[in-house]
C-alpha cells in the first residue's frame, strides 16, 4: 500500500503546486531570469572575479585576497578615489537636501504660481543628468567660462580656471550636483503638506515662536520624508560616473582630484582590462554603501518620528 | 502652513524668481549660445545674441567623424523606444504577479526585489560585461535592450505593484464572474486601470535612457552605432575652440526630447517623484 500512495501523493503535491503557481510563475518569468541571469549570477560571479586576476582573454587566475589586499594597502589612486568620493557624497548631499528643504519651505506658504516655480527648479533636475549638462559646466567653469566672465564683468575679479585648478575641480561637480536639487524638493514639498495645519495652529495658541515652531513641528514631522530623501540621495551620489567622466574627459584629473570611484573602477575595468580588481572595487562599493545605509536605518529610530509610532 | 502677508509675498516672490532665473541662466545661456557666431560664444554674457547664425546647427548636424548627428539622434530614439517598450511589458507583468496573484514563497521573492532596487549596479557591471562579451553582443543594441525585457529595473515593478494594490478588487472579482483568466484580467481590467503608472514608467525609462552615458559608453564602440550622448563627447574630446558652437548647439537638439516630454506630461512627472520618488 505504502508504495502506491507516496507516489500518488508526491504527484498530488507537485500537481497543486504546479496549479498554484504556474500563471503567477509564467508573469514572473521575465523578471526571475533577469534577477538569476542578471542580478544574483553575476553578482556571485564578481564576487568570485574579485579573487582572482582575470582580463577577459585568458582564464581568470585565483590570487587570494592579493586585489583587495593591493586596492587598500598600496593603490593610492584607489584610495585617492575613495577621498574623492567620500568627499563628494558628504559635501553634496547635505548642501543639496538644505537647499532643497529651505526652497521648499519658501514655496509651502500658499505662494501663488506654486505650479511655475515648482517647474521652473525642476528643470536643472530633468536635464543635469545628461552629458550636454555636464559639457556645459565644464565650459562654464573653465578660465574662460561662463561663471568667470561674470565674476570679472560684475566684481573685477581674475577668477582661477576652476575645472583646472584641483584644489576646485570636485568642487564644480558638487555645484553641478547641488543644482539639480530639483526632485529633492518635490518630495520634500509634498511632505509639507501632509503636516497637520491646526498642529502649528495649536502650537501658536501656546505662544510657540517660528523657530520653535520649525523645530518641534516641521522636523519631527518631516523626518520621514528626511530620512527617504537621504537614503536615496546617499545610494545616488556614491555611484556618481557622467559629470565626473565628462567634466575631467574621462582622466578624474586634473591630479586625480576628480577621480570618483566609479570613475577609477571604469578605467581599471574597461581601459586596462583588469577585471578581478574592478569586481573586488564594487565589493568594497556595495559594502560602503550597505554601510552607510545601515547607519541610517540603525540611526533612524532616534530621530525619525512617524505619525504611528512607527508600525507602517 | 499660513500664507505670508502681503509685503512679504512680494518678497518672497521675487527671491524665488530671482533664484528660479540663477538655476535657469545656464540652460538659457546654452541656447542662445548655439545661436551666436563662434567669436561671440566666449565673450558675451547676454542671453539675446548680437548677432543669429544657424551656422553651429549645420555644422553640428553634419556631425563628426563621418557620422551624421541625425545618425545619434535615430540611434537614440531606437534604444529608448524599445527600452520603454521592454519595461512597460517585462515590469507590469511581474507587478501584476506580486500586486495581485498568490504564489509560493511570495514574500521571499518580493523582498529579493525589493533588495535588487538598493543594489549598486557596478557590483554587477563586470560578469554582465563578461557574459555579453561571450554573448557577441558587444558593440551592439542588445546589452542595453535585453535586460529591459527582463525586468532589470526593479524600481518600476515597485512602483506598479504600489499602483495596482490600490486599485479596487471587486474588478478582478467581476472578471473572473464573467469568465476572464488571469491573463485577461492582466490585459482587460489591470493594465488599463494602471495607466498612469505605466506613463510614470514609460516617462522616466525614456528619459533615463536618453541620458545613460555609462552603459552606453561601455557597449557601443562603433561610431555608426553611437547615441546622442556617445556623439556628444565624440565633440568634445575634438575640440578646438572651433567646435564649441556646433556642441553647444548639438547639446540644445539633445535636450529637446526631454524637455518635450516634460512639458507635455508635467503633471504624471509631479506625481511620479513625490509619491514614489523617484530619483532625478
Amino acid at each position: 500500500m505504502e508504495q502506491t500512495v507516496t507516489p500518488h501523493r508526491a504527484h498530488s503535491y507537485v500537481g497543486r503546486l504546479w496549479k498554484k503557481n504556474a500563471v503567477p510563475f509564467l508573469f514572473l518569468l521575465p523578471w526571475f531570469l533577469g534577477t538569476f541571469v542578471l542580478t544574483l549570477g553575476p553578482m556571485i560571479s564578481s564576487l568570485y572575479l574579485s579573487f582572482t586576476q582575470y582580463d577577459l582573454l585568458t582564464p581568470a587566475k585565483w590570487v587570494g585576497t592579493a586585489n583587495y589586499e593591493n586596492m587598500l594597502l598600496e593603490d593610492t589612486r584607489y584610495l585617492q578615489s575613495l577621498k574623492v568620493t567620500l568627499t563628494y557624497v558628504f559635501v553634496s548631499v547635505p548642501l543639496k537636501l538644505g537647499f532643497a528643504l529651505a526652497v521648499a519651505m519658501l514655496l509651502n506658504k500658499g505662494l501663488r504660481a506654486l505650479h511655475f516655480y515648482r517647474t521652473l527648479y525642476y528643470i536643472p533636475t530633468l536635464l543635469g543628468g545628461s552629458v550636454a549638462i555636464a559639457v556645459l559646466w565644464r565650459q562654464m567653469f573653465g578660465a574662460d567660462g561662463l561663471f568667470n566672465l561674470f565674476l570679472h564683468g560684475a566684481f573685477g575679479i581674475e577668477a582661477p580656471d576652476w575645472v583646472s585648478d584641483p584644489t576646485y575641480s570636485l568642487y564644480s561637480i558638487v555645484a553641478l550636483t547641488v543644482w539639480q536639487f530639483g526632485s529633492s524638493m518635490v518630495i520634500f514639498l509634498a511632505g509639507l503638506k501632509q503636516i497637520p495645519q491646526d498642529l502649528y495652529e495649536a502650537a501658536e495658541v501656546d505662544g510657540a515662536g517660528k523657530i520653535q515652531k520649525f523645530f518641534s513641528i516641521t522636523v519631527p514631522m518631516l523626518s520621514p520624508v528626511v530620512f527617504f530623501n537621504l537614503v536615496i540621495q546617499l545610494i545616488g551620489s556614491f555611484q556618481a560616473f557622467t559629470q565626473a567622466f565628462v567634466v575631467s574627459r574621462g582622466t578624474g584629473g586634473p591630479i586625480d582630484s576628480t577621480l570618483f570611484y566609479t570613475l577609477y573602477l571604469y578605467q581599471k575595468g574597461f581601459s586596462h582590462f583588469e577585471m578581478g580588481y574592478a569586481s573586488a572595487m564594487a565589493w568594497i562599493l556595495l559594502l560602503l554603501i550597505g554601510f552607510c545605509t545601515a547607519i541610517l536605518f540603525g540611526t533612524s529610530r532616534y530621530w525619525v518620528h512617524y505619525a504611528d509610532g512607527g508600525k507602517s | 502652513m499660513q500664507a505670508y502677508p502681503r509685503p512679504t509675498a512680494w518678497l518672497v516672490h521675487a527671491l524665488v524668481m530671482a533664484l528660479g532665473i540663477l538655476m535657469l541662466y545656464p540652460i538659457l545661456w546654452l541656447i542662445s549660445s548655439s545661436f551666436k557666431p563662434d567669436h561671440l560664444i566666449f565673450s558675451d554674457l547676454r542671453l539675446w545674441p548680437a548677432e543669429i547664425t544657424l551656422d553651429n546647427y549645420v555644422k553640428g548636424w553634419n556631425g563628426i567623424s563621418g557620422t551624421s548627428f541625425g545618425s545619434f539622434l535615430a540611434n537614440s530614439m531606437l534604444l529608448c523606444l524599445l527600452a520603454v517598450l521592454g519595461n512597460l511589458v517585462s515590469c507590469s507583468m511581474a507587478a501584476y504577479a506580486f500586486g495581485r496573484l498568490d504564489f509560493s514563497l511570495k514574500n521571499i521573492w518580493f523582498g529579493l526585489m525589493m533588495v535588487t532596487i538598493m543594489l549598486p549596479h557596478h557590483v554587477t557591471i563586470i560578469p554582465q560585461y563578461v557574459l555579453f562579451h561571450k554573448l557577441g553582443w558587444v558593440d551592439t543594441f542588445s546589452p542595453l535592450t535585453v535586460p529591459k525585457l527582463l525586468a532589470t529595473d526593479a524600481f518600476f515593478i515597485f512602483l506598479m505593484v504600489q499602483f495596482i494594490r490600490g486599485l479596487p478588487r471587486d474588478l478582478d472579482e467581476s472578471g473572473r464572474i464573467d469568465g476572464c483568466g488571469p491573463i485577461q484580467i492582466y490585459w482587460r481590467i489591470v493594465m488599463p486601470l494602471a495607466l498612469p503608472a505605466l506613463i510614470t514608467t514609460a516617462i522616466f525609462t525614456f528619459i533615463w535612457t536618453w541620458d545613460d552615458f555609462f552603459s552606453q559608453l561601455l557597449y557601443l564602440n562603433t561610431p555608426a552605432k553611437y547615441t546622442v550622448p556617445l556623439g556628444l563627447r565624440l565633440f568634445l574630446d575634438s575640440s578646438s575652440q572651433s567646435n564649441w558652437g556646433a556642441m553647444m548647439a548639438m547639446s540644445v537638439v539633445s535636450l529637446i526630447p526631454s524637455l518635450v516630454i516634460f512639458f507635455s506630461l508635467q503633471r504624471y512627472f509631479v506625481e511620479g517623484i513625490s509619491t514614489s520618488g523617484i530619483k532625478g
